[in-house]
């Protein structure tokens, strides 16, 4: 039985430079995955292989036994992806921006109120996003993932900028969505408190 | 089949052929060409128009020829590289640019140099020939403009695979629409179609050159890629071990 | 859950999405929209300036200037196209979404023919008349330059994706493109001439709309190729 996300003997050149090799993992349903390592270590490229915006020199990963590099559509329709940059026009205004967001993917809810009102940030939906502070950003970004309806959460460092009332917001949104049988890949300099089976990647 | 393919877009195998196939395809396109230059220069009679003059073509049609050709090559490879990931495809289209661009602006100069005589003027808009050889060479510049800006290689071989596979769809394009604006006023022309037969004595020797750029440009083309492929694998074992033998030998 | 939130958006839903979000980015910052029109009007008008108010002179250069200009505006502003989403990380999560690539590419398209080469279009009347175009060629420019501007989008905007993130963007997307969109110049600024001259103009303006066609059938698959790459 394979696993649902699975990888093996990922390698990853950049330039001139192997950032890692050998890399393999596997993921199933209410589980996270912890990606770890210093800084340049390679947990990012790591994270922006998996969702198929870097290429790996050898190695592939497979969402339910298919290579995602060949089957996009089925892994793109189950994940949503949460970068460094909060990936939202500057010039809209919160619902703005959620609006398009519920028009490209299938979401689990249609109350947006009851989102915001969930990540305290109800009082901004109707200001530009380049009015809020880069924590209150964040939370903008966090209100994708609670929207959309995918199985799989990829969140690259997605305690920056947050204090430490948002760090708990997101371990607890995180342990939501492992009971959810959901799944969580996350790049985190510093250990979370996440009650939930952890699988750990530790790039050198 | 396939196992002939996988072992030619091996580096190391692919080194070792070019090594053996370069002499062949140089020394008879070098002999072809000396056989050309003295029998267009010499043998071929004047023609009946354009006297002396028309001995041009022997370089200006093969090096027109070839700069078609290079770029459906770099287009082709490009494709290639970016549907089948082969590393040696990307390796042959960029090397194949500067050449290409070396044969364009060939075309172009001995063109130009053509048209003096022939219109009293080094250029002459009215020919869509040397006109979309001219953006020919923009499209070349483009290229390489796009490879040169982008640091990382990988980056820059797909990238510049997606233009030259555009500027591939668009060469007929352009080639057509030059020809329809130019015919709209009757311009000079350097060859028309459906002309006179060609004397034998005029053709032989333009078939020769014609072949002996090829080869020449093919042997150019595989030393190039040659180099082109050291540099990408120059942190690569079999590079290393070459080297060591090379230098004990 | 019901059954409907079950169904993912489907294409037409992305498209009009996309769409929506860009044309109301523009309508916050409508300067991005006018400066290109400024521009326009004022290379059209360096001609006169420059090669004196002769009529004849104007009429016949008519065509070819306010194509030239209308090229170099949408050249202009063609930079910007996909470089705030690559900024912001938008791209990221286009690249990422579950709707075709393909599909949002031809969505920022359409939007910026919408903002760029529409415009266009309608102010090019008021600058015909000031070089003496009858009103009957003015039709025909509108038409070629609604054609043109299409193609000139589509083509743009597989440029645009190759030079996203890259120094010296404008230089070298200006650079890539006009190589290419010289058909697109011959055929427009040319069938215009020949409207004027009273002869026959039609192959032109069917070679334009057969290269707009072309280009809205295989352009977008090029820029989504483009932008996954200058993504990595």
């Amino acid at each position: 039985m394979t696993a649902k996300l699975s990888a093996s003997d990922l390698t990853l050149i950049r330039g001139e430079r192997c950032l890692f090799t050998g890399v393999g993992f596997a993921l199933d349903p209410g589980q996270l995955m912890l990606l770890e390592g210093a800084n340049g270590s390679g947990k990012t490229s790591l994270m922006r292989g998996i969702v198929g915006m870097l290429d790996f020199e050898e190695g592939e990963v497979r969402w339910q036994g298919e290579p995602i590099r060949s089957h996009r559509q089925p892994f793109f329709d189950a994940m949503v992806w949460m970068g460094h940059r909060v990936g939202f026009k500057a010039d809209l205004t919160v619902a703005e921006n959620l609006r398009f967001e519920q028009s490209l993917r299938r979401s689990r809810t249609t109350d947006l109120d009851a989102v915001l009102e969930r990540l305290e940030i109800g009082r901004l939906k109707s200001l530009p996003l380049r009015s809020l502070s880069a924590g209150q950003q964040r939370r903008v970004a966090l209100a994708r993932m609670l929207m959309a309806d995918a199985e799989l959460w990829l969140m690259d460092e997605p305690f920056t900028n947050l204090d430490r009332e948002g760090r708990k917001l997101v371990e607890t949104l995180v342990t939501e969505h492992l009971r959810r049988n959901g799944m969580c890949v996350m790049a985190a300099h510093q250990d979370v408190s996440i009650d939930a089976p952890i699988e750990r990647v530790l790039l050198q | 089949m396939w196992t002939w393919f996988h072992k030619l877009a091996s580096p190391p195998h692919f080194y070792a052929l070019a090594d053996k196939l370069i002499p062949w395809l140089s020394v008879p396109g070098y002999l072809l060409i000396a056989y050309g230059v003295y029998a267009g220069l010499f043998i071929a009679p004047e023609d009946y128009q354009q006297g002396d003059a028309f001995r041009i073509i022997y370089v200006h049609v093969p090096s027109a020829y070839l700069s078609m050709l290079a770029y459906m090559i770099m287009a082709i490879a490009g494709g290639i590289g970016l549907i089948w990931r082969m590393k040696l495809a990307h390796a042959v289209a960029a090397s194949c640019a500067p050449l290409g661009a070396s044969f364009t602006f060939l075309a172009l100069a001995t063109g130009s140099i053509w048209g003096r005589p022939m219109w009293g003027t080094w250029w002459e808009w009215g020919d869509p020939r040397l006109t979309s050889e001219l953006i020919l060479l923009f499209l070349y510049f483009g290229y390489m403009a796009l490879r040169g800006a982008i640091d990382d290689t990988a980056k820059a071989d797909k990238a510049s695979a997606v233009l030259a596979l555009v500027g591939a769809v668009n060469v007929p394009i352009i080639h057509f629409s030059v020809e329809w604006w130019s015919s709209l006023h009757q311009g000079p022309t350097l060859i028309k179609e459906g002309g006179p037969a060609i004397d034998p004595g005029m053709l032989y020797p333009l078939l020769a050159m014609i072949f002996g750029f090829s080869l020449v440009f093919g042997g150019m083309l595989l030393r190039r890629v040659r180099t082109e492929v050291l540099r990408r694998e120059s942190r690569t074992r079999w590079v290393k071990d070459m080297m060591l033998q090379s230098q004990e030998g | 859950m019901n059954a409907a939130d079950a169904m993912s958006p489907g294409l037409g839903s992305a498209l009009a999405g996309m769409i929506k979000r860009d044309l109301l980015l523009a309508w916050k910052r409508p300067g991005d929209i006018l400066n290109p029109l400024f521009f326009f009007a004022m290379v059209c008008t360096l001609f006169p300036l420059a090669v004196g108010p002769s009529v004849e002179q104007l009429e016949f250069a008519g065509p070819g200037v306010l194509w030239v200009a209308a090229l170099l505006s949408m050249l202009l502003s063609l930079n910007s196209l996909f470089l705030s989403d690559f900024e912001d990380g938008s791209l990221e999560q286009l690249l990422v979404s579950p709707q075709p690539l393909v599909v949002l590419a031809l969505g920022k398209t359409v939007a910026y023919w919408l903002t760029s080469g529409l415009p266009l279009v309608l102010l090019s009347p008021a600058l015909a008349i000031t070089f003496r175009m009858p009103a009957d060629t003015i039709g025909v420019l509108m038409t070629t330059l609604a054609l043109g501007t299409i193609s000139l989008s589509l083509l743009g905007s597989i440029g645009a994706a190759l030079t996203v993130g890259l120094h010296r963007g404008t230089a070298l997307l200006s650079l890539l493109i006009l190589p290419l969109a010289m058909p697109v110049l011959i055929f427009g600024a040319r069938t215009v001439s020949l409207a004027a001259a009273g002869d026959v103009f039609s192959t032109g303006i069917y070679a334009l709309a057969a290269y707009a066609v072309g280009a809205l059938t295989l352009a977008p698959y090029a820029t989504a190729a483009a932008l996954r790459i200058s993504n990595e």
